[in-house]
């Protein structure tokens, strides 16, 4: 059983309640089957009400829920056929992204995604989803490989961030990234990215170049964590629930500023609450997406995906 | 050198100095005569570190004297997100524009370089830490357009904290886009030098300035992903002396050379004429 999140704590109370009722027996006494269903009236009207009006920093912690569903979760419920790929070819085999081949929609995908652990021995194994160096390598290969073939792309982010350490400098993080972003934008295949979790500023970035950016409604994407930016610009990273909103990293925001092309809706009360409707709602928009992108030429395509970036700013000039 | 001592005692005995006149070196920690620096293109004549620079003090060390057009000079930060924290984002742009007499990060020029035409950005770190925003990332991808316009090879000399926070998502696309556009001058087959100076660190280090044609680091600079500050809290652990120095990316590949102040330009203007200078056109 997963900790709930301080403001789902009420809900969490209901359903065990409810769960109490279900132990007694649903059937024998009409009364209880009446109470049961009363209760997830209840709890379905309270998530509705509490997640239309999740402030960023709740979203924050939606976000990085621990039950929430992984990029391997999403391959699993979303594709078939899955083939893991591993290996830079050059240092080692980062296991905070996996990167491979699956079938989506009856053809051929490169699915490159960060992979947080669940539990510490998994996640010590995923460095919590904080990529080296290595991994960003490893995930250009593969896409690298799939505009070779002529695979489109799928990319799901879900990182706090690339990892700050000693061998990740050494081994050239900046670098890495860097790279990733320069040959993202010309890559011949159409590459759709999906926000699925934490969008955790360069670490994110150096997966996500694309021609459509797919956010779900409970994904936060910034430039630097709600506490990394409150420690620097407050100087006390206990005012991260005011940089959070500061930062303007929801999804409905960044769809205003442009930054973002689609908002994925997930289900009441969070993708965490329910995988498989989660999987299958993202499904849809990353296939009518893919969609549309087959239908363009690589001229126009990548003519496009250069025009989106190339215009993101706000200035001005007089 | 009787006067040095006296200054250096004085120093020591936690009096002032005249700071018009004297100014410490943050290399040898000794007190160097200021005027002394500057002739020395600002670096200390003890122990060769090198200070750090404005952008005109480089676009006046780099360019022919007279050859300078500045472009783009009318870009202007606004403030999209209404960001606030300890202070306004639009107030803290007012300072910062009062306090250097620049509009934002970077400055952009045109001219020549012992007599070749370049394309010329140069970072202000007084300037928000020298920080990447919209107008910093549109002022790159300005020169590098023209870069491939007219063909001249583009130089930017980077001196940044990163992408700057105020701006936040907007920021981080900045990187994306300068990569973009050098991706367009690099199949132009324009050359792109990137100077990295102290310090250049966080979304500048991870987009344009380690993919160009060639890197070239002053001596001493910081170069490196995250802030060194942020790695030790993660691994909780002091780093080692010289780490993400540039001696320290030389070392494992990620610098093509480190060069002084004083030969600089002439570095540039020589690789400019040997990448410029292939005679073997190859078609397809
Ligand atoms: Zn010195």
């Amino acid at each position: 059983m997963v900790k709930p999140l301080e403001f789902e704590r009420e809900i969490y109370e209901i359903e065990k309640r409810i769960e109490e009722l279900k132990s007694i027996g649903t059937g024998v006494q009409l009364d209880i089957d009446e109470e049961i269903r009363k209760l997830e009236r209840k709890v379905k009207r309270k998530l509705i009400k509490l997640y239309r009006e999740l402030t960023p920093w709740q979203r924050v912690q939606v976000a990085r829920h621990p039950n929430r569903p992984y990029t391997l979760d999403y391959v699993k419920l979303m594709m078939n056929n899955f083939v893991e790929f591993r290996g830079d070819r050059r240092f080692a085999d980062d296991r905070s992204i996996v990167a491979g081949f699956a079938e989506f929609d009856g053809m051929s995908v490169a699915v490159v995604g960060h992979q947080k652990g669940r539990g510490t021995k998994e996640n010590i194994e995923r460095n919590f989803g904080m990529p080296h160096p290595e991994g960003y390598r490893k995930a250009l290969r593969v896409m690298k490989l799939a505009e070779k073939f002529g695979i489109p792309i799928l990319t799901f982010v879900d990182t706090p961030g690339a990892y700050p350490g000693i061998g990740a400098e050494e081994r050239g993080q900046a670098e890495a990234i860097g790279e990733n972003l320069y040959e993202m934008i010309n890559l011949k295949v159409p590459i759709v990215v999906s926000v699925i979790g934490e969008g955790g500023s360069g670490g994110a970035l150096a997966i996500s170049v694309g021609d459509r950016i797919l956010m779900q409604e409970n994904a936060i994407y910034a430039v630097i964590s709600p506490e990394g930016c409150a420690s620097i610009l407050w100087r006390d990273s206990a005012k991260a629930p005011l940089a959070a909103e500061a930062l303007k990293l929801t999804a409905q925001d960044l769809l205003k500023l442009g930054v973002i092309d689609e908002v994925v809706k997930e289900p009441i009360g969070g993708a965490h609450r329910n995988h498989q409707l989660a999987a299958n709602i993202l499904k849809r928009a990353v296939r009518r997406n893919l969609r549309e992108l087959l239908n363009k030429s690589i001229d126009q395509l990548l003519e496009e995906r250069f025009e989106k970036y190339r215009n993101i700013g706000v200035f001005s000039q007089e | 050198m009787n006067w040095f001592k006296e200054t250096l005692s004085r120093v020591k005995r936690g009096k002032k100095v005249d700071q018009s006149l004297w100014v410490m070196c943050s290399g040898c920690k000794e007190i160097v005569y200021k005027k002394e620096v500057e002739r020395n293109l600002k670096v200390c004549p003890k122990c060769g570190y090198h200070f750090r620079i404005g952008a005109w003090e480089r676009i006046n060390m780099l360019l022919d004297e007279g050859s300078v057009v500045e472009r783009d000079g009318n870009l202007a930060p606004m403030d999209p997100l209404k960001f606030k924290d300890t202070k306004r984002y639009k107030d803290r742009i007012e300072d910062a524009q009062k306090k250097t007499g620049m509009k934002d990060a970077v400055v952009s020029v045109e001219g020549t370089i012992h007599g070749v035409s370049v394309q010329f950005v140069a970072f202000e770190f007084g300037f928000l830490g020298g920080s990447m925003g919209s107008v910093v990332g549109e002022k790159i991808a300005r020169a590098a357009e023209r870069s491939m316009e007219k063909r001249e090879p583009l130089i930017i000399v980077s001196c940044s904290g990163g992408a700057r926070m105020q701006e936040s998502m907007l920021s981080l696309m900045q990187m994306a886009k300068t990569c973009a556009v050098v991706r367009r001058l690099s199949e132009a087959k324009v050359p792109f030098i990137s100077i990295l100076s102290d310090p250049t660190t966080g979304g500048v280090s991870a987009s344009y300035a380690l993919i160009a044609d060639v890197v070239i680091a002053e001596p001493g600079a910081l170069i490196g992903f995250a802030g060194p500050r942020v790695i030790e809290q993660t691994i909780g652990q002091k780093l080692p002396e010289g780490f993400q120095r540039a001696e320290y990316l030389l070392e494992h590949g990620f610098v093509d050379m480190i060069v002084e102040r004083k030969h600089m330009k002439d570095i540039i203007y020589r690789i400019i004429k040997l990448l410029t200078g292939g005679s073997y056109v190859h078609s397809s």
